[in-house]
């Protein structure tokens, strides 16, 4: 029987690709090991190989296609003796424009993003970005401006960056401002620190935010505490930022957010952007900003496209929450990658008659308190969504504060909807069920609108 | 690559060895003023004092040029005297008032001087070592030609972190010199029972680092090595690592009871290394001061240090304002 040939899955997080390049045609003997096109996924060029041997029968998928959805069909291989006659194919779309995305993660709805008058001028044109290109364009921008901005990491350089974040970085501004380090997280953010001691600004990126535990101790007792150890009179500007956050089937060691673990801690800002908006304008504030930063990203967004507005320096402050829709009924706070599912049960919400208002706190610290509570008080309800660990969670303090604060307009407990007490599974089925999902945020909207 | 032992005696000046007789009798007033005021409780916390190891920094401070930068762990004290800051700020600074030099908020541990190019005072065990080398590459990138001395002890040289910092300062060709200031004790654990070599200027070797080991107590000798290592980094060589073998006559900190060692060790190494005895005999021997002139300089230093006491006693404590400020610039 022939065999189909599916567009494979080449990282962990890839849902589509392009194919870039048929290195076989149709009639083609080919064996198995021999490459037969070559895949670009957002992260990386990939050659793919037959596993099979037999004779290219059909290519399926046109040179150059984009988006090709993760198994799909690409082409059909015949064993001996098969030809387009005899073989039994299994259905395969006749275009690519037709295929679905099959194994793909959940999709949020995708929510018109309305930016908050505050970030742009009235008749501001925006282009659709990727929040891996508008983080790119950040550090860009600032490396033109500020001669002493420079990044640091794994693979940052010559590879383009673990994640792409970083592709073309090293063409325009060479090794010296954009230095690839040997994978010793603990010495080089050590490193980082002394060169913004000594008046330059250093980017630091994470391959991942789970590596940055190897330098806790630089990040904590040298960046954050240096500036009050001195009585203001030296302290670390810096940005350490990278992707943080479950990605897909990495298993525990890798699938943790820190967002809290960070906004403990006094000398630090934290940042965590859901839009790629947000995250070039307040990439672009925390480079410029004179302390140390903890931008964390998240690579299940990196591929995702967003509006940025077409304004040279777009920068949007730290500690500014947004709010991006308005509601009566109850307020959802969020941030980072928490805010798709709480955009998304916003809309479901819609059809069933209750109103959310959702708000993106953007910064973890400071926290723009203000506009949390000034929705509270409208709403009188509250939902917290993120997807860190649930214990001393950024929704246990956002719960405390509204009790301090707001307590007398409460009409329900605040409930905080987190991640699982448990270290990640790898077990598709269990790793769903360890994240947060929309119907959790949807449950706890009925719960504390009594319906 | 690793050489052993430099021992350069350079034709020196009676003015010369004025100058670094006062310096390190300087710190070794201070430093046992330090102790008596901790004895006072005037000062808190952890305190840790640099008695027997003066040469150290006085010799390499006698290497170093302007706009060089250097930094240290939590045994600080002396390594600011050295770079010219004010004995006034240090002692405020122990008795945690407001005209100390972090304004009372740092402690011993934690000093700093944009000026002096100091930067700390470092409470965590080689948490330094990467910094100092990231100064470095500051330095570097500038394309400025001054070096960064790094200071760590021999308890502090087996921590991953540095080795991690070795690695980059030998690939990036950083000008920094890793000073390990070795005196023997980790705290309590001597370096026999912590350090499977004992030789640390043959720790960089790996990484094709040079290094030389020095008699930490001669305060002539550190310098010309001092001097040596100094020339390597600035002609873009890229890093040293310069072993100072030296000693501690106090405990690790005021409240070490130093039950790791004998009285009879520690007063062998009082009776015929002194640093400071070194050079008083020189100087007396050469004829550049008499017993009188030494006394006189002594009486001098401590009247100095008697006044950072003073005012260090007298600085009021932090405006209770203070608690908040400079978290964030």
């Amino acid at each position: 029987m022939a065999i189909q040939i599916l567009m494979p899955a080449l990282s962990p997080t890839m849902e589509e690709g392009t194919l870039a390049k048929w290195l076989v045609k149709e009639g083609d003997t080919v064996e198995s090991g021999q490459v037969l096109a070559e895949i670009e996924t957002d992260k990386a060029t990939m050659e793919f190989e037959a596993i099979d041997d037999g004779v290219v029968g059909k290519l399926l998928v046109s040179e150059g296609s984009e988006n090709v959805a993760v198994n799909t069909p690409i082409a059909v291989i015949f064993e001996d003796g098969e030809d387009s006659e005899s073989a039994v194919i299994a259905d395969a779309p006749a275009t690519v424009e037709e295929s679905q995305p099959s194994k793909a993660a959940p999709q949020p709805a995708i929510v018109a993003a309305p930016i908050s008058m505050e970030d742009v001028p009235e008749g501001t044109t925006f282009t659709s970005t990727t929040v891996r290109e508008a983080l790119r364009d950040a550090m860009a921008e600032e490396m033109r401006s500020n001669e002493n901005v420079f990044l640091m990491g794994e693979e940052v350089a010559e590879y383009q960056g673990a994640y792409k974040v970083s592709q073309g970085l090293l063409d325009e501004f060479g090794a010296k401002r954009v230095i690839d380090t040997p994978i010793t997280e603990h010495g080089f953010a050590g490193i980082a620190v002394g060169a913004a001691f000594g008046g330059l600004n250093p980017i630091v990126e994470f391959m991942t935010f789970n590596f940055a535990m190897q330098a806790m101790d630089q990040i904590i007792n040298s960046a954050a505490k240096t500036l009050y150890m001195s009585g203001g009179q030296m302290g670390a500007p810096m940005v350490f930022r990278g992707p943080n956050g479950a990605a897909s089937r990495v298993g525990a060691q890798h699938s943790q957010c820190y967002a809290a673990w960070y906004a403990h801690i006094p000398g630090l800002k934290v940042v965590m952007p859901y839009s790629a908006a947000d995250a070039k304008g307040l990439l672009k504030s925390a480079i410029r900003d004179p302390n140390p930063v903890i931008f964390l990203e998240n690579e299940m967004l990196y591929g995702r496209s967003f509006d940025v507005p077409d304004i040279d320096d777009f920068t949007v402050p730290i500690g500014k929450a947004k709010v991006w829709r308005e509601g009566e009924d109850v307020t959802l706070v969020s941030f980072g990658i928490g805010m798709q599912y709480a955009l998304e049960a916003a809309e479901k919400l819609a059809e069933e008659g209750i109103s959310a208002e959702v708000v993106d706190l953007r910064s973890i610290r400071p926290i723009d308190y203000d506009t949390v509570i000034a929705s509270v008080k409208k709403t009188n309800r509250c939902v917290t969504i993120e997807e860190g660990f649930p214990v001393a969670s950024i929704g246990n303090h956002l719960s405390a504060i509204i009790m301090e604060r707001a307590f007398d307009y409460l009409d329900a407990p605040v409930i905080n909807c987190t991640g699982k007490d448990v270290p990640m599974p790898y077990a598709a089925n269990l790793e769903k069920l360890a994240l947060i999902t929309t119907a959790e945020v949807i449950s706890a909207v009925k719960t504390v609108t009594y319906r | 690559m690793a050489q052993k032992k430099t021992k350069a005696k350079a034709n020196i000046s009676g003015d010369e060895l004025l100058k670094y007789y006062r310096e390190m009798l300087l710190i070794r007033r201070f430093e046992e003023k330090a102790g008596q005021l901790y004895g006072m409780g005037q000062i808190g916390g952890f305190c840790h004092l640099y008695i027997g190891q003066e040469a150290v920094v006085v010799g390499l401070e006698a290497a170093a040029k302007e706009g060089d930068s250097r930094l240290t762990s939590y045994r600080d004290h002396a390594h600011m005297l050295a770079c010219g800051m004010d004995p006034n700020g240090v002692m405020a600074e122990l008795t945690g008032r407001r005209d100390g030099l972090s304004k009372g908020k740092g402690g011993s541990m934690h000093m700093f001087s944009k000026e002096k190019r100091f930067y700390g005072g470092h409470g965590i065990v080689a948490a330094q070592v990467p910094i100092g080398a990231g100064l470095a590459l500051a330095n570097k990138y500038k394309g400025e030609d001054t070096v960064s001395f790094t200071y760590f002890g021999d308890g502090a040289a087996n921590q991953g972190q540095v080795y991690e910092s070795f690695n980059m300062a030998a690939l990036w060709k950083l000008p920094v010199i890793f000073v390990v200031e070795n005196n023997q004790y980790a705290m309590g654990t001597s370096l026999q029972r912590a350090a499977s070599t004992p030789d640390f200027y043959t720790r960089g070797e790996a990484f094709g680092i040079t290094g030389a080991s020095v008699d930490g107590m001669d305060v002539l000798a550190v310098k010309a090595a001092g001097e040596l290592a100094v020339a390597h980094c600035r002609a873009g060589n890229g890093p040293y690592v310069l072993e100072v073998k030296t000693y501690r006559y106090r405990g690790h900190s005021m409240s070490d009871p130093a039950k790791y060692r004998t009285r009879e060790e520690v007063q062998k190494v009082k009776d015929n290394q002194d640093p400071i005895d070194m050079i008083k005999e020189m100087l007396l021997q050469g004829d550049h001061a008499s017993a009188d002139d030494l006394k006189g300089i002594d009486k001098e230093i401590k009247k100095t240090v008697q006044a950072s006491a003073d005012f260090a006693i007298a600085s009021p404590e932090p405006d209770i304002n203070e608690l908040y400020t400079d978290i964030l610039v």
